[in-house]
């Protein structure tokens, strides 16, 4: 019941903060009183996470009848990564309702409604394990977004709310043929037409029609994460959007993709997604560094901020597809370090607009004096932008570049490389508002308490994430377990596995020419220390097990 | 006294924490004790646990202390963890000492800046950072410490913000040392992939059995390692950036960009020494990388005309020493000279602080002249700093540790005559533009006035880095001169001796005075151009190759303008040149193509009912005709 | 008696339905296409009765009658439009109406 409270909770949250309409303030408050209640509810899950044992890799298991008659059910379900997910969502729901409170003048109470609905939306689409359901829910939060950029927009925002909706819909609408195409597919095979996320693992597809289907899902996620070259959508809605709405955009939608891919697209299309990793990686590191480019060109704050945001997005595709037990913890890390530190970015452009009414950078410069606070504030999320160890956005990226190079060198390289261009327009952007000679003679009042307890909070998780990550990683184990065993389970042979999954015989070829390899007398001597390791206990060498016991467990999945 | 170590870099961290949080309402004074004080209580620590240490040694010589555990997956466990061995000692003795020493000098140089709280909780944070990286347990922890002294490098550069040079010099600073960073990441993936862990001990171990001599891999790995080192320690390549980091306030320029943090590099190489010995075509070019460095940086110290930025050069040359002597091996050497720089060029940059005080922030050595009857007391301390740097024979300790460099390069095995060679040109050199610097600043005639002088919170760190500079040396002496090895002796239990080639100890005699020369020539030589007769370096700069060598010199051999030109103009070139995002064009090809098709299909849509009619009875026509006709 | 061949009927029906036609394509007045309109039905309704005469048979005439009441229905919905039409744009110019221009 929990779970349904969690999407019901927002939604009726939202109707009544639109039925309070009259005043401005009310909306508001009843909002948070909903978002409040649904902490207590994410609150009570995670002590049931923690403290009750279970068996399966979900513990919380809702499953009603809803059209049985063609196998649609009302599954709702959570491990940890929807957890964490939903956490996310919720505490970024608050951010936004309270980064709108004086932006937001206009139909406050129906902004309101609207805001709600897509948090309930993405909520459900967090916990949906029926794929008519999910498909339900990935509607949910794609019209109020439309509306919300639409309506409480700057500059070109019918522009941009039309250009968000064609692209996230024709994503959507091929994941829906390839929604029906799987429940199709699985039912001549099987006899049993059902859309339940579970019983549909059971069956393996031909490669074709599973490459096809793959495509489809990959599409929607590709397009709302997103990914080069389907990003273009991404900065002018961004851009377009009131504060809460690029919060929600950047901080919550993109993680949604992320989510799908790690819980739809890897564990149902195991072989497809072998075959396909190498372009999406490839793809992924592209975004990387053309994100960053081109986020240093921008001279528009809220674009440069956009910009990277697919720059990091890049890195959580690259992680998702590299396919190994160090990236994909890795993704879910930088997903939720780059949910906090892009939408406090958001936030602090938001407030910059609102005190000096100009995003421009040619108009800003040494705003540091007259605002410490928030000078302080931008460098913090700016540093965790950048990617600076002991914050959030650090571990993540590590630990997906860790992955990444285990399964292609080359291409880490280059996604290496994207650090370098991070720190240029992260600092450039330091440079060109904080710091310098200040341009325009602005003078922007520095942050009230309650901005200050908001971003201080986000800090916080970012610091807490940078240095105890660890919580975060354990409740990703679960769902990380299924899907390498999904993807490099018994199917394939061992061979094969560990050409994926090894980039040491790859980086023998790197480095060593063929023919001295073979003319090598133990080409053992070049391999990782686990192959090692098997020999050296053979060999009761000086340095047997007992001296590393963790490597005894087979140190990489 | 052991269990106490996590304090050491935590005390710097709360004063940090303190004054980020709440320092903006405390009283200058309040600022200043807890700067100063977290500082000073760390360096307690660490002189208390090195006495420790020295007196009753952990067993097997060294001491791990594990806080918790940061991450751990698929038996990948970096922890948050402290390693104490004779190595981290002499770092953490070097940093926190000379680190406090600094902090009482600019708790008073600084009181007359607005941003005194800001200052110090930079300077805070940095200390706290520099200690993470040399006590860390793992690499990944030392790459935490090593990225957080780079931020703080960041900040304090462009400490005066509003200026935007220094600003730009901020930048500059933190994205060449980037460049270097992000290779050693990668060499961290390598390392992490192929060894299983990132821990140092564990992984120089694994190193050792896994991979022989000369592997790639382990060249890969060691190559990786190196970049990073060049990028902190500003060597050739990525050394430009440490003359701009002058533009930060003159403390940090002792602390971060003389005394600790640039020599982060060598304590990298030196900690990592195991990998390096298994890479030996690495190893060579780290002592080539040093030999050319220093080469290059003194030859650009001779013209400049900013105090600092001689400064600069000269610690860019002495870090080209330290490197030389890791790449011959000499490990304990290069951290020798690293301990004298420390204390010499952290004297020099703080006398140059009075000076730069005093006069109003100028810095151009042109405009001052005749200092030293007017500030007698800096004047002596850096006149003493000097002759350490210029290896002055006998009395200085940069004497001492230069010279078992130089002796060094050429007796061992993996060092040479040219290596010497180098070496010794560096030395006169060094000896040249130090007393061009001395003799400019305090000699000849008094061109301006000093109108603030020095309190009892700056003098002191002068004095006693100044008996440091003349002292410390005396803890290692070549053979003729006492064979001390107090030094060497302590580090042997983490870092093995230099092998030494087949040279006799009579020929080391011989290099010794070889060196004591060429210092006390360049000394000379200094006296000779800019002081007797300053019309003949007149004459030298006049003559067409000697003009074209100080061009040369001034513009620092051009790295900076070939930089701009193959890497800052283009990236910038390419990113104005894609601002609007081509991949943006595709798809407005297809929002125009529907466009198009609408206006064309829509100009069949007169309006008018005429038409309409046609269009029905053509239609009609056709469709009979076709049913008539088939 | 002789009666007129059927296909003398069948070409008055032709010539007549054209020369509605025609007039609906080319007058600009609403009124007069609205009596083109009228003339192709009748020629329309022609054709049906000649029709029924040479084939002997009744449906042709009921056709004409059915034509007949439906042209009075379309003559009132008709006449109404082309008063609200000049009501509107003041002149019977059917061209004036052209707003679903594309």
């Amino acid at each position: 019941m929990t779970l349904i409270g969690l999407i019901v909770v927002p939604f009726i949250g939202g109707l009544a903060a639109w039925l309070a309409g009259g005043g401005k303030r009310s909306p508001r408050w009843i909002s948070l009183a909903a978002l409040g209640v649904e902490c207590a509810l994410v609150g009570t899950l995670w002590v049931r996470y923690l403290t009750v044992p279970h068996a399966t890799q979900w513990f919380v298991d809702v499953k009603l009848p809803w059209i049985p008659e063609v196998g649609v059910g009302f599954h709702l379900a959570m491990d940890g990564l929807s957890l964490l997910m939903v956490s996310l969502t919720m505490i970024l729901g608050i951010a936004a309702v309270i980064s709108s409170w004086n932006e937001i003048q206009d139909r406050v109470g129906f902004f309101h409604f609207i805001l709600m609905s897509a948090l309930a939306g993405v909520t459900g689409v967090f916990l949906a394990l029926d794929l008519v359901l999910f498909y339900f829910f990935w509607e949910v939060m794609l019209v109020p977004m439309y509306l919300l950029i639409g309506i409480w927009g700057t500059g070109r925002k019918v522009y941009a709310a039309i250009k968000f909706f064609i692209f996230t819909q024709a994503g959507g609408l091929l994941m829906l043929m390839a929604i029906l195409g799987l429940y199709f597919v699985h039912g001549w095979s099987t006899g049993t037409y059902t859309f339940d996320y579970v019983e549909l693992m059971g069956t393996r597809l031909g490669a074709p029609v599973t490459m096809l289907l793959m495509l489809g899902f990959f599409a929607a996620f590709a397009v709302k994460l997103p990914m080069f070259p389907l990003h273009v959508w991404a900065p002018d809605t961004y851009v377009a959007a009131p504060t809460a709405g690029s919060v929600i955009l950047a901080g919550v939608l993109s993680k949604t993709a992320g989510y799908g891919l790690l819980r739809f697209v890897l564990p149902l299309f195991p072989d497809a997604v072998a075959l396909f990793a190498p372009i999406a990686m490839f793809l992924a590191v592209v975004g990387i560094i053309y994100g960053a480019v081109l986020a240093f060109a921008q001279t528009d704050v809220k674009r440069l901020v956009a910009y990277s945001s697919v720059s990091h997005l890049g890195f959580v595709l690259l992680g998702i597809f590299a396919l190994n037990g160090y990236s994909l913890p890795g993704s879910v890390v930088e997903m939720l370090a780059h949910g906090f530190s892009i939408a406090a970015l958001f936030i602090l452009v938001g407030l910059l607009q609102e005190r000096i009414g100009t995003r421009e950078t040619d108009r800003m410069g040494g705003l540091w004096a007259s605002a410490p606070k928030m000078g302080a504030m931008a460098l913090i999320f700016v540093l965790a932008t950048l990617g600076l160890p002991g914050l959030g956005n650090f571990v993540g990226e590590f630990l997906v570049l860790a992955g990444a190079f285990r399964t292609n060198v080359w291409l880490t390289l280059f996604a290496a490389g994207g650090l370098i261009l991070a720190v240029i327009y992260a600092l450039w952007l330091m440079l060109r508002t904080f710091f310098g000679e200040n341009r325009g003679q602005l003078k922007p009042a520095d942050l009230s308490a309650r901005e200050m307890a908001l971003l201080g909070v986000m800090a916080a998780v970012l610091l807490w994430l940078g240095l105890f990550p660890q919580p975060v990683i354990n409740a990703t184990q679960p769902a990380v377990d299924f899907i390498t065993g999904r993807i490099h389970g018994n199917q394939e042979p061992a061979g094969e596995r560990k050409a994926i999954l090894h980039s040491s015989d790859q980086l023998t070829g790197l480095f060593v020419p063929a023919d001295l390899l073979r003319a090598n007398p133990s080409p053992v001597t070049e391999r990782s220390w686990d192959s090692r390791n098997g020999i050296s206990h053979e060999e009761g060498g000086p340095t047997s097990a007992p001296r590393f016991p963790a490597l005894q467990s087979g140190v990489y999945r | 006294m052991y269990d106490l170590l996590w304090l050491i870099p935590a005390l710097p961290f709360a004063g940090f924490v303190l004054l980020a949080t709440i320092g903006s309402r405390f009283p200058r004074s309040l600022t200043a004790a807890v700067g100063v004080g977290s500082v000073g209580a760390a360096a307690i620590l660490a002189v208390l646990t090195a006495g420790r240490f020295v007196v009753s040694p952990p067993p097997d010589d060294f001491f791990r202390q594990t806080l918790w555990t940061w991450i751990s997956l698929n038996g990948f466990t970096p922890e948050i963890a402290l390693y104490l061995d004779p190595i981290s000692l002499v770092m953490v003795l070097n940093v926190s000492i000379v680190g406090f020493l600094i902090h009482l000098y600019s708790a008073e140089f600084m009181a007359d800046d607005e941003s005194y709280c800001r200052f110090f909780a930079y300077m805070n944070l940095f200390l706290g950072s520099m200690l993470t990286l040399v006590l860390a347990d793992n690499l990944l922890l030392l790459y935490l410490g090593w990225e957080g002294v780079g931020l703080c490098s960041y900040l304090l550069i462009g400490f005066w913000y509003k200026e935007p040079v220094r600003a730009k010099a901020a930048v500059k600073a933190f994205l060449v040392t980037r460049v270097g960073d992000a290779a050693m990441a990668f060499g961290l993936f390598l390392i992490l992939a192929n060894l299983g862990t990132l821990q140092i001990q564990e992984l120089t171990e694994r190193a050792v059995l896994l991979w022989p001599v000369g592997s790639k891999l382990a060249v890969a790995a060691a190559g990786l390692l190196l970049i990073g080192a060049l990028g902190k320690s500003a060597q050739i390549p990525l050394h430009t950036w440490l003359p701009d980091a002058m533009a930060g306030p003159t403390p940090v320029s002792a602390l971060i960009h003389a005394a600790t943090m640039v020599t982060a590099g060598v304590y990298l190489i030196a900690r990592m020494h195991v990998l390096f010995t298994l890479a030996p075509m690495v190893q060579y070019a780290v002592a080539v990388i040093g030999c050319a460095t220093l080469l290059v940086a003194g030859f650009s110290a001779l013209a400049q005309s900013d105090i600092k930025r001689v400064l600069a050069y000269s610690t860019i040359s002495q870090i080209g020493y330290m490197f030389l002597a890791l790449g011959v091996g000499a490990w304990s050497a290069a951290l020798f000279h690293m301990v004298t720089h420390a204390c010499f060029k952290a004297l020099l940059f703080l006398a140059c602080g009075v000076i730069i005080l005093g006069l109003h922030h100028e810095q151009n050595m042109f405009k001052m002249g005749g200092l030293r009857r007017q500030i007698p007391f800096t004047f002596y301390t850096f006149l003493i700093g000097a002759a350490s740097l210029a290896a002055l024979p006998l009395v200085t300790a940069g004497f001492y540790s230069k010279d078992e460099i130089l002796w060094a390069s050429w007796s061992s095995t993996l060092g040479g005559p040219w290596l010497w060679l180098g070496g010794l040109i560096g030395a006169l050199l060094t000896s040249l533009y130090t007393f061009r610097m001395v003799f400019l600043t305090f000699y000849g005639k008094a061109k301006s006035r000093i109108d603030r002088f020095p309190g009892t919170a700056m003098m002191i760190p002068l004095a006693v880095l100044a008996l440091l500079s003349l002292g410390i040396g005396l803890i290692q002496t070549p053979g003729v001169l006492g064979n001390v090895a107090f030094f060497s002796g302590f580090l042997s239990a983490s870092l093995p001796a230099m092998t030494e080639g087949n040279v006799s100890a009579r020929f080391e005699n011989i290099l010794l005075v070889i060196s004591g020369v060429v210092s006390v020539s360049g000394i000379y030589l200094a006296y000779l151009f800019f002081l007797k007769k300053p019309g003949l370096a007149q004459a030298l700069t006049n003559n067409p190759l000697g003009a074209v060598l100080h061009r040369c010199s001034f513009a620092a051999c051009g790295f900076d303008r070939a930089y701009h030109w193959l890497f800052v103009k283009s990236f910038v070139r390419i990113a104005t040149w894609n601002r609007h995002d081509f991949t943006d064009l595709v798809y407005r090809g297809v929002a125009g193509f529907a466009q198009v098709c609408s206006i064309i299909l829509g100009a069949s849509q007169t309006g008018r009912v005429r038409h309409y009619a046609v269009g029905i009875v053509i239609g009609a026509v056709v469709t009979i005709a076709i049913m008539v006709l088939s | 008696m002789a009666s007129v061949p059927v296909e003398h009927g069948l070409l008055l029906a032709g010539i007549l339905f054209s020369i509605g036609l025609m007039g609906l394509l080319v007058r600009r007045n609403i009124l007069m296409m609205l009596l083109c309109v009228e003339i192709m039905l009748n020629a329309a309704g022609l054709a049906f009765v000649t029709a029924g005469a040479a084939l002997r048979k009744p449906d042709g005439q009921i056709m004409m009658i059915f034509i007949l009441t439906m042209a009075a229905a379309e003559v009132a919905v008709g006449l109404a439009l082309v008063i609200q039409f000049f009501h509107s744009f003041k002149t019977l110019d059917v061209d004036a109406a052209d707003k679903m221009r594309g």
